[in-house]
């Protein structure tokens, strides 16, 4: 079988920008659980909300891709520090399980919404100007717009580890995440530490969402099946390390666009494939403590 | 309380405990009776279709609530065992001609099989990462369903007529089909609720409970874990494959993530780990499916809003409450 240089690329690229969207989904997933210790399964709607916003704001406001960047996680922290005040936080005592329902319920209430008013079909969202175009290399083509979406998820995802591994900040959230008591002991307000972080966590899914916008169309139902694979991620990264979660998202981004080019029928299952057997081998994940 | 336990002859008193106990029999007896009565009545009133469905899907339920109520473990992928059992029951009537009860068999043997392989990978983590596997999973078995030859695809397999039970009882029959579903699902009820009340089941609810401990008593939780998790499936296929034969097909619908949310959504309406609660859910969302189901994702919706109440304020579901009620009336 010969190998066609161009075709493989072109595989790997969509891989490597999948794998942007795997690993800013399951660091938000991971932030969120390491401090709130609960699965948030509105992650896909929160996404899908951010491409919608863009997509408002560009309709209704007139207001471009790069006022999307900077407002959309704003619109969506706002509206994830709503859903923590007034919902979650009731939570916390009991078993993590309900916080699960209970964004599982959001989910379905959000999704319903945007069906009801916009169907199943999916909205064009144009490329900003600067970014359209591309790259001749040589042995492939490479858009600019895709370029820039790896380059800039790589950049927000080391930038949140570096925030929360080498900050005096991030040390207060990692301490927060051992003893939560503790550190509420030392005048440190945990309560408007963990709202704060389920708002950066939603954050990073609309921006996520934005980012989505001009490569796939935005539709209600974008986030619903690319959850599922972010969870099958999270399960095989393990949710104890933030660099994991960003590792784990772009190597299976990448796996997957391999096995579209070499073995195309397998494509859309191989990732829950590697799910299953990292459990078998290593049931805590690849970067998980037990 | 107390006058009740001077009045008691003092050498047989019996003791808080096994009070309760008696009074929780005595209940579950009255329950069976109220239940079977008004099911084995409702066709004179209600449309039998939408009885026969309530009912498979009140098995789907209670077979999942034998995994979450009394194992602890939250499945978030049961729609796998359903639809999967559903299109081998399909398959086995219109390609191999197949009578209903083999093919219902057939069904459930295959759910029997993946609740095997899928729960082997899915115990070894618990809680929410439980959940999420199991998720995944069964979004694996919706791919594979999506593309395998013998599925139909986005069309589902449509098989004809119903066939003779045993080759001697039209199905066709609307009303022996429905005393073929509410004997299904009879068997199928009583069945959990034996598991429930046996060694088995007190050896579960012990792991659920405080797994360390009821393995330093030498129970091994993880065979115990797999093999609640291979029953409700292969309850859930028995209930997936008869509901193939009722509704003449199989489609993609049963095997999505939503169907799987749907049961959660059931199981918590009706009371988690309550004997008649999944019963109870199931009645009430088929039910308001069936009204609301030309509003489109208003159905959606709804189930969200529902999902959210519950969680919120009303945790103990339907029967929960009801059986609390019972409880703190009989202790006044």
């Amino acid at each position: 079988m010969g190998i066609s240089v161009p075709a493989l690329m072109g595989q790997l690229l969509i891989g490597l920008i999948n794998g942007s969207f795997y690993a800013l989904l399951s660091l938000g997933l991971a932030v969120i659980f390491g401090l709130l210790n609960i699965i948030n399964f509105t992650h896909g709607a929160q996404y899908m909300l951010g491409a919608f916003v863009a997509y408002f704001l560009l309709q209704k406001a007139g207001l471009g891709y790069w006022w999307a960047l900077l407002l959309v996680p704003l619109v969506l922290a706002v509206f994830g520090v709503l859903i923590e005040r007034l919902m979650l936080k009731h939570l916390y005592k009991l078993d993590h399980l309900y916080g699960l329902l209970l964004t599982f319920g959001l989910a379905l209430i959000v999704e319903g919404v945007f069906t009801n008013q916009f169907g199943s079909a999916g909205l064009p969202y144009s490329m900003p100007e600067k970014l359209t175009g591309g790259y001749n290399l040589g042995f492939m083509f490479l858009p600019t717009y895709r370029a820039w979406v790896i380059v800039a998820s790589l950049a927000i995802c080391l930038g949140t580890w570096f925030v929360i591994e080498r900050t005096k900040l991030g040390s207060y959230l990692r301490a927060a995440t051992e003893n939560p008591p503790l550190v509420q002991a030392f005048g440190v307000n945990v309560p408007r530490m963990i709202t704060l972080t389920y708002g950066f966590g939603v954050a990073l899914a609309g921006l996520a969402g934005v980012f989505a916008a001009p490569i796939y169309q935005v539709s209600p139902q974008m986030g619903s099946s690319l959850i599922i694979v972010v969870f099958a991620v999270v399960v095989i990264g393990g949710m104890g390390s933030i660099m994991g979660s960003i590792v784990t998202g772009f190597a299976l981004g990448i796996i997957e666009g391999l096995t579209k080019y070499f073995y195309p029928e397998a494509s859309s299952t191989v990732i829950f494939v590697i799910m299953a057997i990292v459990l078998m081998v290593r049931p805590q994940g690849l970067f998980g403590q037990r | 309380m107390q006058t009740e336990a001077k009045q008691a002859a003092p050498a047989e008193a019996p003791t808080l405990a096994s009070r309760d106990e008696l009074w929780e029999a005595r209940y579950h007896r009255v329950g069976f009776v109220v239940l079977f009565a008004i099911l084995a009545a409702a066709p004179a009133a209600v449309y039998p279709v939408f009885l026969m469905k309530a009912l498979c899907f009140a098995l789907f339920a209670c077979a999942f609530n034998l995994l979450i109520g009394y194992g602890g473990l939250l499945s978030f992928g049961h729609a796998m065992f359903l639809g999967m059992a559903g299109y081998l029951s399909a398959h086995a009537t219109k390609v191999w001609g197949l009578t209903p009860e083999l093919a219902i068999l057939t069904g459930t043997a295959t759910a029997t099989a993946l609740g095997l392989v899928s729960g082997i990978i899915a115990i070894r983590r618990q809680g929410i990462y439980f959940a999420m596997i199991t998720l995944a999973l069964a979004q694996m078995v919706y791919f594979f369903c999506l593309q395998a030859p013998f599925t139909g695809g986005e069309d589902g397999i449509q098989t004809g007529p119903r066939g003779k039970l045993f080759g001697l009882i039209p199905l066709s029959e609307p009303m022996a089909m429905y005393y073929t579903v509410l004997v299904i699902f009879a068997a199928g009820f009583f069945l959990i609720h034996r598991i429930v009340h046996s060694p088995f089941g007190q050896v579960l609810k012990a792991i659920r409970d405080n797994e360390p401990r009821a393995v330093s008593l030498g129970y091994r939780a993880e065979r115990y874990k797999l093999a609640a998790f291979i029953m409700s499936a292969a309850l859930s296929g028995l209930a997936g494959a008869t509901k193939a034969i009722v509704f003449q097909q199989a489609s993609l619908t049963d095997v999505h993530w939503g169907m799987s949310g749907e049961v959660v959504l059931m199981t918590l309406v009706g009371g988690l780990g309550t004997v008649f609660g999944p019963v109870v859910g199931a009645f009430v969302l088929v039910a308001m499916e069936s009204y609301l189901a030309e509003l489109g994702a208003w159905v959606t919706i709804t189930q969200g809003a529902i999902f959210v109440l519950c969680v919120l304020l009303f945790r103990r579901g339907i029967v929960g409450e009801l059986e609390a009620w019972l409880r703190r009336r009989r202790n006044r």
